[in-house]
């Protein structure tokens, strides 16, 4: 039942990457996917989760990729982050010439920051993973805490905050991270409705650097959005991916960036006229996939 | 800024409100046996209690404070706290590295499981005669024998603790790179931690029960011996004196342990309203 000591085992290699990770160079995209398919084994039986995908994402690119629930997204996103293997196909992640970045950064689907670490440690953890000492990373994750609205609680433990909190600890601890791709996987999705628009005006704020973030690279990271819902993806990418049922493939992709300019202001996408349309093209590819 | 800020403090849950209930807890807690020990006394008082069996609290509490004033108890309480102290740090430190590394790597698992599995059941005493051929009949035999007590309880309760630390924390430990240092320090151990102290008070238990029948064969002081020489001499008082301190001494631990456990794991403390 418990694999988990195999994970520790795996924890090191990188080998998923370390074959495929190339300098970056500008006519390549920065994650490159493909024929990707997962099948996943269970007591003999098969399940394919992830049917062959083929997807390119732009460096500083944001894209969501919407589907119906149980269609692969989790499984996508955990390939790409080397918690899973593919069973099939290939992907890269090009890297910024003389940075010495990590590959990638997760914000988990489910409540995934360490009750037994402060807000602080929580957030400088992938600092520590990484040799920074406990001085420098403090003074390093700082204006990621303030950034994200956590001043004044970097000694709370989480059970001392609401899911809000804890979700911005999830995202300031993989921005302070500082990777060359953020993964996320409906880190929103858990939240009241409230919560989850001022959450995701955060996020693109801290994205975008509206506020000047003070992180180490200027420019905009590379993200893979995974989301069920419609309006999320649309109100946050650049790009949206959509996917069918389980097994999943990529139906169609809905370009976003060219109809909102950033720095993006959520309300105003919304009530935007072209919002209903693109609301309605991305719901008849996925009414059709959707089981009810 | 402030506007996420405010909404933040708002959302701290409040602490203040507990204490108060925590108090009441602490309370019962003390009453109980107390309220134990008045009934037993009123018993006696009225007779329903063979006292030449059960002697009352109050003959018992005198005899204590003989034993008291006379040194004796001290003495034997001494030695035994020191032979209960060391054997119990010499089996917990080694329980919880053991127990850390079995549940994390699956080569020390597939060593140290079935050796662990065969030598459980074994009950500890009863190896007391060899430990005794191998220590000596001095200190290093106690010591030897409540290590050997407590190793099993806390490794195998820190080894399911650390199976059970819920999977996204490994994954997040791989995500960002964790070393295998860090997957014990920050994520096992703390993971671990409830159960380890489970493992604690059980050992603890374990350690009195243990300490309490090796003084009785092995030994010319400590509370054992106290018991069990009142007993070879027919001074039943002494004798419920000395169980009366093993009762206390249990009833202190747990204390212990708990506000220990209350300082290391706040996060759960705080759960369990
Ligand atoms: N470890 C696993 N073992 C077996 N099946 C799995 C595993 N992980 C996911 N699946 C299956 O793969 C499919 C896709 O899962 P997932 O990627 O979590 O979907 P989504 O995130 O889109 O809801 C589901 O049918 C799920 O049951
Ligand atoms: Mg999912």
């Amino acid at each position: 039942m418990w694999g988990k000591a195999s994970i520790l085992k795996e924890g090191h290699s990188l080998a998923p990457y370390s074959a495929s990770v190339s300098v970056a160079s500008a006519a390549r995209p920065k994650v490159r996917i493909r024929g990707l398919r997962k099948v996943f084994r269970v007591r003999q039986r098969a399940v394919e989760a992830l049917a062959t995908v083929d997807l390119d994402v732009g460096s500083g690119e944001f894209v969501a990729i919407v589907g119906p629930s149980g269609c692969g997204k989790t499984t996508l996103l955990r390939i790409l982050a080397g918690l899973e293997t593919a069973s099939d196909g290939e992907f890269s992640v090009e890297r910024a010439a003389g940075r010495d970045l990590p590959l990638n950064s997760m914000v988990f689907q489910e409540q995934s920051i360490f009750p037994w670490m402060s807000v602080r440690d929580n957030v400088a953890f992938g600092l520590k993973a990484r040799g920074v000492a406990r001085r420098a990373r403090y003074e390093a994750v700082l204006p990621m805490i303030r950034a994200i609205g956590l001043e004044g609680f970097e000694d709370a433990l989480p059970h001392q905050l609401s899911g809000g909190m804890k979700q911005r600890v999830s995202l300031a601890r993989a921005f302070a991270n500082d990777p060359e791709i953020l993964l996320m996987d409906e880190p929103f999705a858990a939240l009241d409705e409230q919560t989850k628009l001022v959450m995701q005006a955060e996020l693109l704020r801290i994205w975008e650097g509206a506020s000047g973030r003070p992180g180490e690279s200027a420019t905009r990271k590379t993200v893979v959005y995974v989301t069920h819902s419609i309006d999320e993806a649309i109100v946050l990418a650049d790009r949206v991916v959509v996917l069918s049922a389980r097994p999943g493939r990529i139906k169609d992709q809905v370009d976003i960036a060219a109809i909102y300019a950033r720095p993006r202001d959520v309300a105003a996408v919304r009530s935007s006229a072209p919002y209903g349309e693109l609301f309605a093209r991305i719901w008849r590819e996925l009414r059709t996939e959707i089981a009810a | 800024m402030s506007a996420p800020a405010r909404n933040a403090s708002a959302s701290v849950v409040s602490s203040w409100a507990r204490p108060s209930r925590r108090t009441v807890e602490r309370g019962l807690s003390i009453l109980s046996p107390l309220v134990l020990l008045a009934i037993w006394e009123a018993g006696a008082i009225v007779g329903v209690v063979d006292t030449r069996f059960f002697p009352a609290p109050s003959t018992i509490f005198a005899a204590l404070a003989t034993l008291l004033q006379a040194g004796e108890l001290q003495e034997h309480l001494l030695i035994s706290l020191e032979r209960i102290a060391v054997g119990f740090v010499l089996g917990a430190v080694p329980g919880i590295v053991l127990g850390l590394a079995i549940g994390l790597l699956p080569l020390v698992r597939a060593i140290v499981q079935p050796l662990v599995d065969a030598t459980f059941p074994i009950p500890k005493i009863a190896l007391l005669p060899m430990v005794i051929m191998l220590f000596g009949i001095g200190e290093g035999s106690k010591y030897a024998i409540i290590a050997i007590a407590v190793v099993f309880l806390v490794l195998i309760n820190t080894e399911a603790g650390v199976r059970n630390i819920e999977r996204i924390y490994l994954d997040v430990g791989r995500n960002y790179g964790a070393s295998r240092l860090m997957f014990f320090t920050d994520i096992a151990l703390p993971g671990a931690l409830p159960m380890i102290m489970a493992g604690l008070k059980l050992g603890m238990g374990v350690a009195l029960i243990i300490i309490v029948s090796a003084e009785f064969v092995g030994a010319r002081n400590g509370i054992g011996y106290l018991i069990w020489n009142s007993w070879n001499t027919f001074q039943v008082d002494r004798m419920y004196a000395g169980l009366m301190v093993i009762a206390l001494l249990g009833f202190a631990s747990a204390l212990l342990l708990a506000a220990l456990e209350r300082v290391l794991v706040p996060w759960r403390s705080a759960v369990r309203i």
